[in-house]
């Protein structure tokens, strides 16, 4: 595996009480995987990516589990040690391409300072191999760009570049945050199949944090879907988009809008994510659930075999 | 109770409690100002009633210094004045022109910054140009300019009596600029958001959207301003003061009362510059620092 | 007799530097047209879409109809009582200084409007108690409702909602899009409903406009439009839409960027993106024709 997570608890400390952003949250990434990992916004999903990659805002910490990556824990590292993991080891994408790029540097240096830092390589050997990435995330004309600044490209390609930085040192995992969000449809479908070939080529590990099943679908091997600090469902894409077996994650399957069906009314989940100051005993899912009964009240469930899935729910519990 | 239990809950409280320099500097302010406000009733003599000065006693050290006297805890001046009684008198002046001529420049400021911001071309034009030209001076300059010109264009027995309205009103005109270009800039930012724009399509005027929808979410930054400028315009009035172009030796200031005690200064009688201008450090930096607080305070980034 | 009638709309933005730096950098002035030759008609009670990328002039064509932004040529003809608007982003849509009561409250004051804020607040599925709280003590999807609650007290029989869902979760979202649909019904309202998600609009729309660089290339009956795109950028499209059914069809790879609005390019400006573009699209405007402004359709090309 070349990630595992294992029990990881993330807790903010502040004035009125500690709250819980993530509760026993255990996944496993094996290389040239991806698994996607979806929810709703306060879902914990961009935590978990931050939590691994050791860039928690304070006074956010964690606070129990640990992080392995190719089976050397990460997660109790000095700043300075994360700090050369991340860029070597461990790449990561942002949804807005321009907080990751420095708006002062040309691209073409950003990359081949990335490449110095992290390889043993000659300035012209970082160089050539600079080129060679742009050229592989299809930026057009690379030697022609490449004293260009951040800038100067548009959205897509400054997305582009930016993965361009993520895969110079070769890392073995790959964290990209909502990387298409920000981009227009059919720049989105480039991007997509852009990450997902050369995850392919590197047999890098990916982790790919989005809101949006569509992405998901096209892109990722496993899924593990997130509702209020905890994964709910983990399993193969096919189950889990064809088969869902959480009650959340049917009402999140039932509510996306699809072209071409026959038109019905979407199905609704009333109510919103709760609060991490507000989440319910028992089963955080428990007040929105349509099959909801005693048990769920107030025993909350872990992971349990359902179908070929697994998933956070009393209602697949050996009976 | 439940309305004093809201308060003590507030973010704005509890940053408060956290921090002790912010509440010894709000201490501070409180004593300034609740000494200057009850001056008339609390010092223990009234400096402005011919009356009840002793000449005889002109000079008298502090109390604790060999000739000092208990009745004159802080020393007299030059014409027997009990130096606490002028510190609290002169508070009050300074007090409250520094509060006048910031409200003053706060309501001109905030006025121009909005009509600015939220009309923009033109009027923005026009605006900002000539804060641009007022910046290039300094304010006490300004404040020098306009004192001049009404000294001038008043008649001479006319003066003493305004002469604190003057002050006001150009230690205010040198510090509205601040007001108009924080205030400008967050109404451009704010004329964007929806919200304005949907009380466009309700079909509501703009002076209106002005008032009631971009004013009230503008305001936070300026009442960080506001604060700070209070030290800054008591500052000014105590320069001005001291300049001579001030408050007249009547009814003195704080600055008044530091330049009068200058002439003795080195001829040993310290005490008569030396409390006045301990008076002005203390009253200035804690309202600075309780500025510095609320604007760290009101900082979502910093909380 | 049709509702709203836009005739050859277009709209241009100033986006040159202040005249200074125009001066001494030699820089001519810089015209945007935002929205070029827009032509529209919606009738009473249908739900019209528009779709297209970001820069594609669709929120501009919403901001003109409500009258935000005056044309620049053509006209807007509106028949109807009255028009408001549903904004995007529920967190900037609502003054976060006013209480939901005033908020909901202000059409009805300033339009003298008979409407009921309790009434309102009950129609959009939240509780009149809630009058008494401030924005951000709501969820974006409760953000949504109070937005159209304050639409819906100015009594419109028109409401334009531009990317009213982008800023919501897809669970949220669903409650939202249901919620106005079942107010369409009850209330007679017609929509114009603008959004980049084809599949939100294919849930929602009678009638689907597809825009690109200010102009509509296409304009059909929603399930025609879906099931058989004419112009060759609704097909790209659709073709760029996630697949959830993972039925692994054959897709056209998408092919660059949309161009800078500020220099577009000649003739068809979709033409350096159409793989059927030939010496014709680069030199002249299509027309719109029959529901569809392309050459190769119009030629019987594709």
């Amino acid at each position: 595996m070349t990630l595992e997570v294992r029990d990881l608890r993330v807790e903010f400390p502040t004035r009125r009480g500690t709250l819980t952003a993530l509760d026993g949250v255990s996944f496993s990434i094996a290389p040239g995987e991806v698994l996607g990992v979806v929810g709703e916004s306060g879902a914990g999903k961009s935590i978990t990516g931050l939590a691994i990659i050791g860039l928690l805002e304070p006074p956010g910490r964690i606070s129990a589990g640990e992080v392995r990556l190719e089976g050397r824990r990460i997660d109790n590292l000095p700043p300075e040690e994360m700090r050369k993991l991340r860029g070597r080891r461990i790449g990561v994408i942002f949804q807005d391409p321009l907080t990751s790029l420095n708006p002062l540097y040309t691209i073409g240096r950003q990359l081949e300072e990335t490449i110095l830092a992290h390889l043993p390589l000659s300035k012209r050997d970082a160089r050539t191999r600079s080129l060679a990435l742009l050229g592989e995330v299809g930026i057009p004309a690379p030697a022609a760009r490449y004293g260009h600044y951040p800038h100067q490209f548009s959205g897509g390609m400054r997305q582009r570049v930016v993965i361009a930085l993520a895969l110079a040192a070769e890392p073995r995992l790959l964290i990209a945050d909502e990387p298409t969000t920000a981009l227009d449809v059919s720049i989105q479908a480039q991007i997509i199949a852009l990450l997902k070939r050369l995850a392919a080529e590197r047999s890098a590990a990916v982790m790919l944090i989005t809101h949006d099943m569509g992405v998901i679908a096209e892109t990722a091997h496993r899924v593990a879907v997130m509702y209020a600090g905890r994964i709910v469902e983990v399993g193969s894409v096919r189950d889990v988009i064809h088969a869902p077996k959480h009650p959340y994650t049917v009402g999140l399957m039932g509510s996306i809008p699809r072209i071409a069906a026959k038109r019905s009314p979407l199905v609704q989940i009333d109510g919103a994510m709760p609060r991490l100051n507000a989440i319910p005993p028992g089963c955080a899912f428990h007040p929105r659930c349509v099959r909801r009964f005693e048990r769920c009240f107030d025993e909350r469930p872990d992971l349990m075999a359902a179908g070929a899935s697994l998933a956070a729910c009393w209602l697949h519990a050996a009976a | 109770m439940i309305l004093l239990r809201r308060i003590w809950d507030h973010d704005l409280a509890w940053s408060f409690r956290r921090s002790p320099v912010t509440v010894v500097a709000a201490a501070l302010t409180v004593i300034c100002v609740g000494a200057a406000l009850l001056a008339p009733w609390a010092s223990p003599q009234d400096p402005f009633d011919m009356a009840a000065l002793n000449l005889s006693d002109a000079f008298t050290p502090p109390a604790w210094e060999d000739k000092g006297m208990a009745s004159y805890p802080l020393g007299t001046d030059n014409q027997g004045r009990d130096i606490l009684s002028t510190i609290m008198h002169g508070a009050r002046i300074s007090l409250g022109v520094g509060i006048a001529a910031v409200l003053f420049a706060l309501v001109l400021g905030v006025s121009l910054g909005l009509l600015s911001g939220y009309l923009g071309g033109r009027v923005d034009a026009v605006i900002m140009r000539i804060a641009d030209v007022q910046l290039s001076f300094p304010a006490i300059l300004i404040a020098l300019l306009i004192d001049g010109f009404a000294r001038v264009a008043l008649p001479g027995d006319r003066h003493d009596e305004l002469a604190i309205p003057v002050l006001v009103l150009a230690i205010g005109f040198a510090g509205w600029v601040q007001y108009a270009r924080t205030v400008r800039g967050s109404t451009m930012v704010e004329k964007e958001k929806e919200y304005v724009q949907a009380a466009r399509v309700i079909g509501r005027r703009p002076l209106a959207i002005m008032l009631s929808h971009v004013l009230p979410n503008v305001t936070g930054p300026v009442l960080v301003i506001g604060t700070i400028h209070i030290a800054t315009a008591i500052i000014t009035e105590a320069t001005l003061s001291f300049l001579g172009v001030g408050v007249p030796a009547t009814r003195p200031s704080l600055g008044t009362l530091i330049r009068i005690g200058n002439e003795f200064l080195y001829s040993g009688e310290w005490w008569i510059t030396v409390f006045p201008g301990l008076a002005l450090v203390v009253l200035v930096l804690s309202v600075n620092l309780l500025g510095d607080w609320l604007r760290d305070a009101l900082n979502p980034k910093l909380r | 007799m049709p509702l709203l009638k836009l005739e050859r709309v277009s709209r241009d933005f100033d986006v040159s530097p202040p005249w200074l730096n125009r001066v001494l950098d030699h820089e001519p002035r810089r015209i945007l047209r935002a929205v070029d030759q827009v032509s529209l008609d919606i009738d009473k009670g249908e739900t019209v879409g528009l779709v297209g990328e970001s820069g594609c002039g669709k929120s501009t064509v919403a901001r003109l109809i409500v009258g935000l932004y005056a044309p620049t040529e053509g006209r807007i003809e509106y028949r109807g009582r009255r028009l408001q608007m549903i904004f995007q982003d529920p967190y900037a849509s609502l003054n976060p200084r006013w209480r939901v009561h005033d908020i909901v409250a202000e059409p009805i004051r300033f339009l003298g409007t008979p409407q009921k804020v309790e009434e309102l607040l009950r129609q959009v599925g939240l509780s009149p108690d809630d009058g008494e709280k401030y924005p951000h003590e709501f969820s974006g999807g409760q953000r949504q409702r109070i937005s159209i609650a304050r639409a819906l007290a100015g009594e419109p029989d028109f409401l334009v909602c531009d990317e009213p869902t982008s800023a919501l979760d897809v669970s949220v979202q669903a409650q939202i899009l249901n919620l106005m649909s079942d107010l369409q019904r009850r209330l007679g309202l017609t929509y114009l409903f603008i959004s980049h998600n084809l599949a939100v609009v294919s849930q929602v729309a009678d009638r689907v406009g597809v825009m690109y660089l200010g102009r509509i290339v296409e304009l059909a009956p929603a399930a025609q439009l879906f099931s058989r795109p004419r112009h060759p950028y609704t097909r790209m499209l659709l073709d760029a839409v996630p697949d959830l059914g993972m039925s692994g069809r054959p897709r056209t790879p998408v092919r660059g960027e949309v161009p800078n609005p500020l220099a577009p390019p000649s003739g068809c400006t979709f033409h350096p993106r159409c793989p059927h573009a030939n010496e014709r699209c680069r030199r002249e405007v299509p027309a719109f024709i029959d529901g569809v402004a392309c050459h190769a359709v119009l030629e019987g090309r594709i």
